[in-house]
């Protein structure tokens, strides 16, 4: 798995971090007020999470007024969702392993 | 590896190995050999059988196309919401068997409805669940 996939990983692992950047993907640009009143956890600790999505290119932030708002980056899933070269490194390896089998079948 | 188009998309892997077509054609339609290399599996080398393939994070709903014994096999594969069709073809060569494999038919809209939609989001994050799972 590439590095860049480590992260995205790394940073989705999280369960309460998963459903903060859930729901900007789900419903659109968030404050971290907003975010907060249904995370179940502290103003702190959503903006702690934010920080951490942003680290990784998941979320982007844009500053009106003495609000923060921030949104989804879909775009930074796209090593996890490129389907052809997802599928091209999976039937790379079952290639490895079908040559495994062969090689044992001869024995 | 990957050749997009403006229609469809495909993933072709290719190897040439020292084995001759009619035994890659056992490891390629026989269950137990199959569950070897791919994954654990109901295949029956019939034109139009279903079947299913059955990994640790989900199932691969499958149907077969085109059984030519020791040349061509093709199945449908239908996973997370993406319908593809794998076609196997083999030639002989002088060292053994030229082994090709094509995975055609990812449309774009169903990428894009997979990248956006609420229903697709759902399936990604189930799926990376999945995978987180495996991961500890």
């Amino acid at each position: 798995m590439a590095g860049s996939h480590d992260v995205l990983f790394r940073t989705l692992a999280d369960p309460t971090r998963r459903a903060i950047f859930e729901r900007l993907c789900l419903e659109g640009e968030q404050t971290v007020g907003a975010l907060t009143a249904r995370a179940g956890v502290s103003q702190p600790a959503v903006s702690k999470h934010l920080g951490v999505l942003k680290q990784a290119g998941l979320v982007r932030d844009r500053h009106e007024g003495r609000q923060t708002h921030y949104s989804a980056q879909l775009g930074a899933l796209a090593p996890l969702v490129d389907w052809t070269s997802q599928m091209a490194g999976f039937w790379e390896s079952r290639f490895d392993d079908l040559e495994d089998l062969l090689r044992r079948m001869d024995q | 590896m990957s050749q997009p188009s403006t229609e469809t998309r495909s993933v072709v892997v290719e190897r040439e190995v020292p084995f001759p077509p009619e035994k890659i054609w056992r490891a390629l339609t026989q269950p137990h050999l199959i569950e070897e290399w791919l994954m654990k599996n109901d295949f029956k080398p019939l034109v139009g059988q279903a079947f299913s393939l059955r990994g640790d994070w989900g199932s691969v709903d499958c149907q077969v196309l085109t059984v030519e014994p020791n040349r061509s096999l093709a199945y449908t594969w239908g996973a997370l919401g993406l319908d593809s069709v794998v076609t196997w073809t083999l030639t002989p060569t002088s060292i053994g068997t030229l082994l090709r494999m094509e995975q055609a038919g990812f449309r774009q809209d169903q990428e894009q409805a997979y990248r956006g939609a609420s229903a697709g989001w759902r399936n990604f994050f189930a799926n990376l669940e999945a995978v987180l799972g495996r991961m500890d």
